[in-house]
Order: structure tokens, then sequence, then C-alpha cells
């Protein structure tokens, strides 16, 4: 696409926090004073169907507000590898959730993020931050936002809801940050 | 659009749940109370409509949203309250139809919004914003126009718009000009003489008539006062797309790709969709070789740009309904595939 946006798509099922990860990467956008947008493609369903959202940063005014090639992509489980993989731009970035996902991606042009977000929520105590040990460790590779931006926009977002959850989120993000491997492009 | 709605003074909103506008009513569930206005959710699209008829006749700024079905459903109480020069602002997220459809966005409703879906000769201000903070802004504004004209104004939204997160600057709200003051409400006759809300003329014989002549005369002051429209990268423009809502702003990002390729393309998006923004189409007339018309529907808007252009240039198609959308770069595709004008005008459309 345009060098003057980078996409992102954030794919998973119903429930594992697709739309509050694509929030705070906005909001974070915000704090930075770039301009966001973030679009959410669910279903008539509720809880394990499918879910994406694609959040577009750019220094420029966005019109199109979803796109069929994103740069870079965030996969929480494995339909959403099977439905995704084949649409990410070339050279672009995909970040797997090893516990959720069996294989890495068949194509030798994408750089590679994996890690075990849903263990490592499990062993934090409460399987639903698994996005956010996720987020971090996007953050941390691709540094398309602060990390500091990141833990600001998790305080506002969380903070009306249940203090807890900040401290907890903000642990997940750390735990994410320095919890994955990556593999380099091929040739 | 609640919060502005909320700022903008109403006091009142009556609606029934449906995908994809549901967040509106929501919000507005526990902030309209908090502001000391009043929030029903009604039995019905219909109910809804009727109350909002009531509110208003009783001086409250009121407001309803639906999506296309519920709208339709809404028709009835919408033409009574444009018979009754009533203000309300009606808000249309369009999903996907004929019939229940389905819940992605769409434009289909067009017709239905600025050619009036109810029964008699009535026109609603219908505004098509494109970006969520125009939809903020419109909002207010839609509250002050449907008072200053005492007609319902519509906004025609759609699910994309519904749906997406965007940033907003929350602006406090003035008033674009003194506003009448309301002096039709019914709020109790006593020490005045009674005042009647009423959309029945049977007599005298003509009264029905003088009332149409009366409010086509409102009808026309309204076209000749009120127009809003952008125009992007016009002024040099071969090419020139016309789309509204969110098909205006996927198109805009279009005609910026077109431009970084050297391609003289440029977007009119008309932000009033009735009062409808002629005059920049009859100056592309002169200017351009060619129209676009990209649109989330099987070809409504497009009668309007032929119109307003006076067929004076090829106008071609680019549209689907039932829920489909265009990206940029399917529109860019096309717009290189345009060829200089060689065919008569009013050309064929390509779908």
């Amino acid at each position: 696409m345009d060098n003057q946006a980078t996409y992102i798509t954030i794919a998973g099922s119903g429930g594992q926090g697709i739309v509050v990860v694509g929030n705070l990467i906005a909001r974070a956008c915000v704090i930075e004073g770039k301009n966001a947008s973030g679009w959410v493609a669910y279903g008539a369903e509720m809880r394990g169907g499918t879910a994406n959202a694609t959040v577009i940063v750019s220094q420029e005014e966005i019109a199109c507000p979803f796109v069929e090639t994103p740069d870079m992509a965030i996969m929480l489980n494995q339909p959403s590898l099977e439905r995704f993989e084949g649409n990410i731009v070339e050279g672009g970035m995909v970040l797997l959730n090893t516990s959720m996902i069996q294989r890495p991606v068949e194509r030798d042009d994408l750089k590679q993020v994996f890690l075990a977000a849903t263990e490592m929520a499990h062993e934090l105590g409460n399987l639903k931050v698994a996005n956010i040990v996720a987020l971090g460790a996007f953050i941390d590779h691709t540094q398309v936002v602060k990390m500091d931006s990141i833990r600001q926009a998790i305080g506002d977002l969380f903070a009306s809801k249940n203090p807890k959850m900040v401290e907890l989120n903000l642990k997940a993000l750390d735990v994410g940050a320095a919890n994955y491997k990556c593999e380099k492009v091929k040739g | 659009m609640a919060e502005a709605a909320v700022r903008a003074g109403c006091t009142f909103f009556a609606g029934y749940p449906i995908t994809p506008q549901n967040e509106v009513p929501e919000y507005l569930s526990w902030r309209l109370p908090q502001a000391g206005g009043v929030f029903v959710q009604a039995e019905s699209e219909v109910a809804a409509i009727n109350m909002i008829f009531g509110s208003s006749a009783a001086g409250a700024r009121s407001m309803t949203s639906s999506s296309s079905p519920g709208v339709s459903l809404k028709q009835e109480g919408i033409s009574y309250i444009a018979g009754a020069e009533l203000p309300c602002v009606i808000a249309n997220v369009q999903r996907g139809g004929p019939g229940l459809g389905n819940i992605r966005a769409s434009q289909g409703d067009y017709f239905q919004a600025v050619k009036g879906g109810g029964h008699g000769d009535y026109k609603l201000i219908v505004l098509g914003p494109a970006y969520v903070q125009e939809l903020y802004d419109l909002t207010m504004r839609a509250f002050d126009w449907a008072d200053y004209y005492r007609n319902p104004v519509m906004i025609l939204s759609d699910g994309i718009l519904g749906q997406i997160a965007e940033p907003l600057e929350l602006t406090p709200y003035t008033p674009i000009v003194k506003l009448p003051p309301k002096d039709y409400i019914l709020t109790g006759c006593a020490g005045r003489t009674p005042r009647v809300v009423k959309t029945l003329f049977l007599n005298p014989a003509d009264g029905l008539v003088h009332h149409n002549d009366h409010l086509q005369e409102k009808y026309r002051r309204i076209e000749h006062e009120l127009s809003l429209c952008e125009e992007y990268e016009t002024a040099d423009a071969d090419i020139i797309i016309a789309a509204y809502g969110m098909s205006g702003r996927i198109a805009k990002g279009a005609v910026r790709k077109a431009r970084r390729k050297g391609l003289k393309v440029g977007l009119i998006r008309p932000i009033t969709l009735w009062p409808f923004p002629k005059e920049p189409f009859v100056r592309a007339a002169r200017t351009a070789s060619k129209m676009l018309v990209v649109e989330m529907s099987c070809g409504q808007f497009i009668e309007d740009v032929k119109l307003a252009s006076e067929c004076a240039v090829p106008v071609e198609f680019f549209g689907k309904g039932g829920g489909w959308y265009p990206m940029d770069t399917d529109i860019l595709e096309i717009v290189e595939s345009m060829q200089p004008c060689r065919s008569a005008p009013c050309a064929t459309r390509k779908d």
C-alpha cells in the first residue's frame, strides 16, 4: 500500500480480545498525534466466531478504512492463519500465537514472530490477557508505536473498568515483550 | 453521533435495537438521563418515530436512530412529521437490503432518504457524513437546521461509519444561527390561544394545496440556502469521481493514489444529499471529460449526479448492492482504465 500508512490486521476468534488490541494500538497512535482508524469485521455471532480488526496508522488523513493486503498481522488462532496468510503484503510481518497455531506460515518472504501467548497468559493467571501478551511482543518487535503509549492506552482503557486489570495487562505486555522469537526472512 | 446529540441539547430519544446502529441507543440509554434527558427503548420502530412526533410537538429536541429495515418502518411517521413541520433528527446507519438484508454496510437507502420514502410531497434535509468527526459535527448542525427550518433532518450514515473507531475532538456545541422561538409547540394553552399541530387538512377543500405550496416554498428556500460539498483536486481534473459518505472517503484515497501516478483525477463529495449541491457538478461538466460515480448500491446517487451535470459528460458507474464496499485500489484501477472521452453523453453503466 502507500508509504504514508501502516496497515495492521489482528485476527482470532470472538472473545480473544481482537477489538481491544486494535483499540489499544489506535489509542496509542492518538496519544502520539498520529492518525488512526480501527475497523472490526465480525459476523452475527458471539464468543467463538471469527473476528478480525484492521488498524491503520497514518500521518495523513485516512481514506479507505480497511485493506485487503495488510503490512503486518497478529494471528491468535489457526483459522486466522488459514484465512489471512495469503493476504499479507510481500515482505510483511506476521506474529503467530503458537499456543493455538500449529505451523509457521508457508511463505518465505514474511518476517515471523512466534510466542506462546495463551500459555503465558495462563501462567499469569488469566487466559483473557493472551491478546495483550501478543500485543507486547508485536509492539516490541515492530515499534509501530512506542511501548509507553500502549501502557498509557491500557491505563486509559481499563482504569474506568477495573484498576486491577490495568496492573495485570501491563504485566502481560511486559511478558510478551520479553518472550518472543523471531525467524529471519530466508535468502 | 450520540454524544454530539446530547451536547446539542437533545432531550428525548426513542429507538428500537438493530445492528449496526446499536451503539447509539446503548450510549444514550445511560448518557441522556445523565444529562437530564429522556431515553426510551420503544416497542417498535413505528412507536419510536411517533414518540418523536409527540416529543417534538411538545418542544423537545428529539432524535431517533435505526438501520435500513427499521427506517423503512418509520416512513409513515416521517411523512407526518414533515407534514406537521416539526423538527427532529433521524439517523439511518444503512445496512444491506432489500428486505432484512444483512448487517454489512450499504448506501442502498439513498432514494428513500432524498426522494421521500413516505407518502406525499415532502423533503428531508439529508446529510451524508464520511468521517467520525464529520458525523459528530453534522449531528450538531442537524439539530440546528431542523429547528431553523422546522423540518426533519436525516443523517444518512452506513454500517462502516457506524462501527469504525477514529480520533475525535469533542468540540462544544454552539448554535450556527440564533434560532427562532418555538411558537408552535404544545405546552398547555393557559393564558394564550390554543395551538394545533396537525397533518390533516380537510377544510377548506384547497387547504392542503395551500399547505403544500407553503412546504414547497420552504423547500426552495432550503435549496437556495443549504449546500455542503467537499471538492478535492477538481480544478484540473480530467476524470471526476462523484461519491458521498463512506464511498466518497474511499474514493478520496483513490484520488490521492491516482495523483501520485500523475493522473488528473478529482473528487466531488456531496455532504448535503438533499439539497443536492448542483453547482460543483455544473462546473465539473465544463472542465472534466468523464465522471465516475462510486456508491455502495446498484445505482441511486448516480441519477442525481447525471441530473446535476445535465448529462453533459459521460458518467460511468462502479457500485454494487447488498453490503458490498469498494476498495480504493479497485477505484484506482477503474480510473486508470477510463479512456479519454469518445462515447456519447449519458454513457452506459459499468457494473
